[in-house]
C-alpha cells in the first residue's frame, strides 16, 4: 500500500501539482482540466455526440435549434456532432504521432549519441535538413506522398500522424542525443565501462531511463502543436476527408465563406474547440517544465516564521 | 539565562532602529541571534539556529564547519544575499546598519561601501566579457563615495590602484586584460581587488582558497593576512579547511548543524579545543608527517611481488583545436606498482594524475611510451581485447555523488560487476551484494535504497564495495575522499587501509592532498605538468625532499596548528625569498 501511494505521487503530473502552488497551481489546473475534458470528450464521443460524423442532414446551414444544438454546416453535417467527433480524430491522430516519433527518435537519440562518429554526423545533418524544412509545408508533402487521394478514415489519421511524426523526429532525436552526449561523460556510466559492461547494456540500463526523465514535458507541449498542424492540414485541405472523420481544422475551412454571411455556428465551434485544446495543453506542459524546474518553482513563504516576524514589529 | 536575556536586549536594540545601545562602535561586524529558515518541498528547514558572535575592526574570525553546518547561509545573511525562500530573524549589525531589516535600497549602498564579498570560484565570480578594470570599476561608479559620482577616468584610477594593491604585476597594463588571460590566483586576487576597491571595513571570504592549489593558496592567505595588517580590513573567513584557519584566524567558531558549537580564539581551539565535536572535528584532520602508511620504512616494498603496472616514458596528448598543438597532459612518466602496493600520485590541478589513472582503465587513450597493465600494452588498446581484464581493475570515483545511476539501487550497482563478470545465479548475487556491504560498513539493508537517500561517505563506501566486487588485483582510487567532510574523510581512509591490509590488493591512490596521501600510500610520486618530478617511499617525499617544486608544495601545506604553522610560514617564506 504505502509504496503503491508512493508510485501513484511520483507519477508526471501528480508529483507537480503536489508541488505546486499560488498561479503556478492554477495554470495547472486549468491545463489539466482542459485536457480532461478533451480526453473525455474524445472517449466518450459514441455516447454523448447525436449524431455519427459523417451523418448528412437536408437542412444546410440551419441556426441553432433543439434538433441540432449548434446548427448545421453548408454540407449538412451537424456542428455539434463534428465537434464532439473531432476530439476523438484529433486523440487518435497526436497518440499514434507523438508515439512514432517518441519511438524513433529516442533509438536514433540514443545511438547517435552515444557511439558518435561517422553515424552521428550523418543523422545530425538530416535532422537539420529536415529543420530547415518549414515545417507545415513538410507535412503537405508527406501527406500527399502518402495517401495520394485515398480517404477512408484511418489512412487519413494515419497519414496526417505520419506527416506530422516526420516533423517531430528531428526534436526528440536532438533532445535525447544531447541529454546522451552530457550522460556519456558522467562519472556513473564511466563506471559502468570500467565495470565491463558492453554498448548495448549501457545504453539500455544507464542512459535510456536517464535520458529520457524530460520526455513526459515535450510530450505535452508537442502534443499541442500536433493539433495545430493537424487542423492546418485540414484547413489546408491536405487533411481527413469529411465522409470519412470528423475533423476540426477542415470544418474550419469550410466555414470561412459562412462568416462573412453572417452564419457564425459554423466556424466558433470547432474554432472554440481547438483553441481550448490547445490551451489546455499548452498550460499543462508549461506549468510542468516550469514545476520540474526547482528554480523557477514558487514556493510557500515560511508561515511560522512570517507570524514571528509580524510578532516581532508588532512589539518594536 | 542571562545569555539569552543579554541577546533579547540586542536584538530590540536592532529592531527598534536604536543606533548605539548595547552594540560596540568598535566592532566591524555584530550577528546576534541569527535564524535563517528555508522553506523546502519537505517543509521548512531551520538551516542557522542561534547564531551570535562579534568581528573586532582588524580582526579574522574564520567560521568553520562541515557541510550543512550553516556557515555559507551565516556568510550570505552578512551581505544579505539569502534567497526569496529564507526567512531570517534576530540581527546582523554593520557600522550601525542591521542588514536584516533594511531596503534593498540601503542593502546596495552597504554592499562594497562597507561590506564586501570574496567568492570561491575566482573563475565563475568574474564576468568573461568585460576587462577586469570595468569589473572593479562598476563597483565604485554604483557608489557615490565623497558625494559625487565616480567619472570613467577617476575609476580607471582608482581601479589600477586595486590592483596594485593586491600585487598584481604592471597593474596600468592589466587593467584592460580580460579574466581568461590570468591565472586562477590572479583572478582571485582580481576578485579581492574588486572587493577592496571601496575599502570597506570588512570583507566576507566565503571558501577563498578552495578552488585552488595549494601553491597558490599559500599566495592568497598571505595577501589576505598582509590587507589585514596595512588597511586594518576586518575578515569574516568561511572554510572548512583546518589548516586555512590554523594560518590566518585570530578568532575561530566552529557551526554545526546551524549551531555555533564553540568560540574561541585560534591558539586556544587547537590547543584544548573544549567541545567534544570540535575535538573530534580536529583529530579527524590529516596532519602531514602523522599516521604515516611508510612509517620505518627505508626501502621500497613489495619489489619481490608481480609487477601489475608498468609506465615506461608514457605519454598522453590531448589533440588541439584546429590549428593549435596538441596538449600534453603526460610527458614521459615511468613508474611501475606491483601486487599489493599503494602508490599514491599527488600533483596540483593540470599535473595529468588523473589522466594516468585514467588511461590505466582505459578510459584514456595513451599516445606514446608503453603502458602495461596486466601484460596489456594500452598502446594498442581495443575495448573489445581489454574488457577480459576489467574484472581485475576496480574502480573509485572522486564524486560519489555522481558515480551511481540515480535510477539503480545501490544494490543493483553493486551487483552490476558480478552480474557482468559472473555466472553467479540470482539469490547468489544478493548474498554476495550483502557482505560486500557489510564489509565496508554498510548495514545490508541498504542495497535496497537509492543512492540519494545515502549520505556521501556512505556512497563513497558503496563505491568501494562495488569498485571491490570481483576482488581485483588493482584498484584505482581517483580523489576518493576530496568531495567528503573531514571527520567523513577520516572514516573512509581508515576503512580503506583495513580493507587494503586485509584483502592486499594493489592500489593507485590519486590525491591532490599530501596528508591525505601519505596515510595510505606507502611509495609516492609527484606529478607536476605532466613530469613525474619525484618519486620515493612515503616518508622520504613528505618529510626530506628532493625535487624544488616537491619542496614547495610541501612548504605552502598549511599543518592545523597555529603555532607550527606559523614556523613553516616563515620557512615557506625564506624558501620562496631564496629562488
Amino acid at each position: 500500500m504505502e509504496s503503491k501511494k508512493s508510485l501513484f505521487s511520483r507519477l508526471p503530473v501528480i508529483s507537480q501539482l503536489k508541488k505546486s502552488m499560488g498561479l503556478q497551481r492554477g495554470m495547472l489546473v486549468t491545463g489539466i482540466v482542459l485536457t480532461l475534458i478533451f480526453l473525455l470528450t474524445a472517449a466518450l464521443a459514441p455516447l454523448i455526440a447525436p449524431f455519427g460524423p459523417t451523418q448528412r442532414f437536408d437542412e444546410t446551414q440551419a441556426a441553432p435549434s433543439s434538433v441540432h444544438l449548434w446548427g448545421t454546416t453548408a454540407g449538412g453535417y451537424d456542428v455539434l456532432s463534428r465537434t464532439i467527433w473531432g476530439a476523438q480524430t484529433a486523440v487518435f491522430v497526436i497518440v499514434i504521432a507523438v508515439a512514432l516519433s517518441i519511438f524513433i527518435g529516442v533509438i536514433l537519440g540514443l545511438l547517435s549519441g552515444y557511439l558518435g562518429g561517422w553515424l552521428d554526423r550523418i543523422l545530425v545533418v538530416v535532422a537539420d535538413a529536415i529543420y530547415a524544412f518549414p515545417t507545415l509545408l513538410l507535412a503537405m508533402v508527406m501527406s500527399i506522398a502518402l495517401t495520394q487521394g485515398s480517404s477512408d478514415m484511418w489512412a487519413g489519421i494515419f497519414a496526417a500522424a505520419i506527416s506530422i511524426t516526420v516533423v517531430f523526429i528531428p526534436q526528440y532525436f536532438r533532445v535525447i542525443r544531447a541529454e546522451t552526449i552530457r550522460l556519456k561523460a558522467e562519472p556513473f556510466v564511466e563506471s559502468a565501462i570500467v565495470v565491463g559492461a558492453s554498448t548495448v547494456r549501457i545504453m539500455a540500463r544507464h542512459i535510456f531511463k536517464n535520458a529520457t526523465r524530460t520526455l513526459p514535458l515535450i510530450f505535452t507541449l508537442n502534443a499541442s502543436e500536433a493539433i495545430l498542424t493537424l487542423a492546418g492540414l485540414g484547413f489546408l485541405g491536405f487533411g481527413i476527408e469529411p465522409s470519412s472523420a470528423a475533423e476540426w481544422g477542415y470544418d474550419l475551412n469550410h466555414a470561412q465563406s459562412d462568416a462573412t454571411a453572417g452564419i457564425w455556428w459554423t466556424g466558433v465551434f470547432p474554432g472554440a474547440a481547438i483553441v481550448m485544446t490547445v490551451l489546455g495543453l499548452t498550460l499543462l506542459g508549461e506549468s510542468m517544465n516550469d514545476l520540474n524546474d526547482p528554480r523557477l518553482r514558487g514556493r510557500k513563504k515560511t508561515k511560522k516564521n512570517a507570524a514571528k516576524k509580524q510578532e516581532e514589529l508588532v512589539e518594536a | 539565562m542571562s545569555r539569552s536575556t543579554e541577546n533579547a536586549a540586542k536584538v530590540n536594540a536592532a529592531v527598534a532602529g536604536v543606533p548605539g545601545g548595547e552594540k560596540s562602535p568598535r566592532s566591524a561586524l555584530q550577528i546576534a541571534d541569527l535564524k535563517v529558515t528555508f522553506a523546502t518541498d519537505q517543509g521548512d528547514v531551520l538551516a542557522v539556529k542561534d547564531v551570535s558572535f562579534t568581528v573586532a575592526p582588524g580582526e579574522i574570525v574564520a567560521i568553520v564547519g562541515e557541510s550543512g553546518s550553516g556557515k555559507t547561509v551565516t556568510a550570505k545573511a552578512i551581505l544579505g544575499l539569502l534567497p526569496e525562500t529564507a526567512d531570517s530573524s534576530g540581527a546582523v549589525i554593520i557600522s550601525g546598519n542591521d542588514v536584516l531589516s533594511v531596503s534593498a535600497q540601503e542593502m546596495r549602498q552597504i554592499r562594497g561601501r562597507d561590506v564586501a564579498m570574496v567568492f570561491q570560484e575566482p573563475s565563475t565570480a568574474l564576468n568573461p566579457v568585460h576587462t577586469v578594470g570595468w569589473q572593479i570599476a562598476e563597483g565604485l561608479r554604483a557608489h557615490r563615495p565623497e558625494g559625487k559620482r565616480v567619472g570613467k577616468k577617476e575609476a580607471r584610477k582608482l581601479a589600477i590602484e586595486a590592483l596594485a594593491k593586491v600585487g598584481i604585476p604592471e597593474p596600468e597594463k592589466r587593467v584592460d586584460y580580460y579574466p581568461h588571460q590570468f591565472s586562477g590566483g590572479q583572478k582571485q586576487r582580481v576578485v579581492i581587488a574588486a572587493a577592496l576597491a571601496l575599502n570597506p571595513g570588512l570583507i566576507v571570504a566565503d571558501e577563498p582558497t578552495t578552488a585552488l592549489d595549494v601553491t597558490v593558496q599559500a599566495e592568497i592567505l598571505e595577501l589576505l593576512r598582509d590587507l589585514r595588517d596595512r588597511y586594518g580590513t576586518s575578515i569574516v573567513l568561511i572554510t572548512h579547511n583546518m589548516g586555512v584557519v590554523a594560518d590566518l584566524a585570530d578568532r575561530v567558531v566552529v557551526m554545526y548543524q546551524g549551531d555555533v558549537v564553540e568560540k574561541a580564539s585560534s591558539k586556544v581551539l587547537f590547543e584544548a579545543p573544549q567541545q567534544d565535536y570540535t575535538k573530534a572535528l580536529l583529530a579527524a584532520v590529516p596532519h602531514l608527517g602523522r599516521n604515516s602508511a611508510s612509517a620505518g620504512f627505508t626501502e621500497r616494498a613489495f619489489q619481490d611481488k608481480e609487477v601489475l603496472v608498468r609506465a615506461t616514458d608514457l605519454e598522453i596528448e590531448y589533440p588541439g583545436r584546429l590549428g593549435s598543438p596538441a596538449f600534453k597532459a603526460v610527458d614521459k612518466v615511468s613508474f611501475t606498482i606491483s601486487a599489493g602496493e599503494v602508490f599514491g600520485l599527488v600533483g596540483e590541478s593540470g599535473s595529468g594524475k588523473t589522466t594516468i589513472g585514467r588511461a590505466i582503465a582505459g578510459l584514456n587513450r595513451t599516445t606514446g611510451g608503453s603502458l602495461n597493465v596486466l601484460g596489456y600494452e594500452m598502446l594498442n588498446y581495443k575495448e573489445r581485447t581489454f574488457r577480459p581484464l576489467r574484472k581485475d581493475i576496480g574502480f573509485v570515483f572522486q564524486d560519489p555523488a555522481a558515480s551511481f545511476n540515480p535510477y539503480l539501487s545501490i544494490g543493483e550497482c553493486v551487483a552490476e560487476p558480478l552480474l557482468i563478470h559472473t555466472d553467479l545465479s540470482g539469490p547468489a548475487v544478493t548474498k554476495r551484494v550483502g557482505e560486500l556491504l557489510e564489509s565496508v560498513q554498510l548495514p545490508g539493508a541498504y542495497a535496497k535504497r537509492f543512492p540519494h537517500e545515502l549520505s556521501g561517505g556512505q556512497r563513497q563506501r558503496a563505491s568501494l564495495a562495488r569498485g571491490l566486487a570481483l576482488s581485483p588485483k588493482l584498484l584505482i582510487a581517483d580523489e576518493p575522499t576530496s568531495a567528503l567532510d573531514v571527520s567523513v574523510q577520516a572514516k573512509v581512509l581508515e576503512l580503506f587501509r583495513e580493507i587494503q591490509n586485509e584483502l592486499g590488493f594493489a592500489a593507485l591512490f590519486i590525491s591532490h592532498d599530501l596528508a591525505v596521501v601519505d596515510i595510505l600510500a606507502q611509495w609516492v610520486g609527484v606529478l607536476y605538468k605532466g613530469k613525474m618530478v619525484e618519486q620515493g617511499i612515503g616518508n622520504q617525499v613528505m618529510g626530506n625532499p628532493q625535487a624544488d617544486y616537491t619542496k614547495r608544495l610541501i612548504a605552502s601545506l598549511p599543518v592545523p596548528d597555529p603555532a607550527e604553522q606559523a614556523k613553516r610560514r616563515a620557512a615557506h617564506q625564506a624558501l620562496l625569498a631564496a629562488k
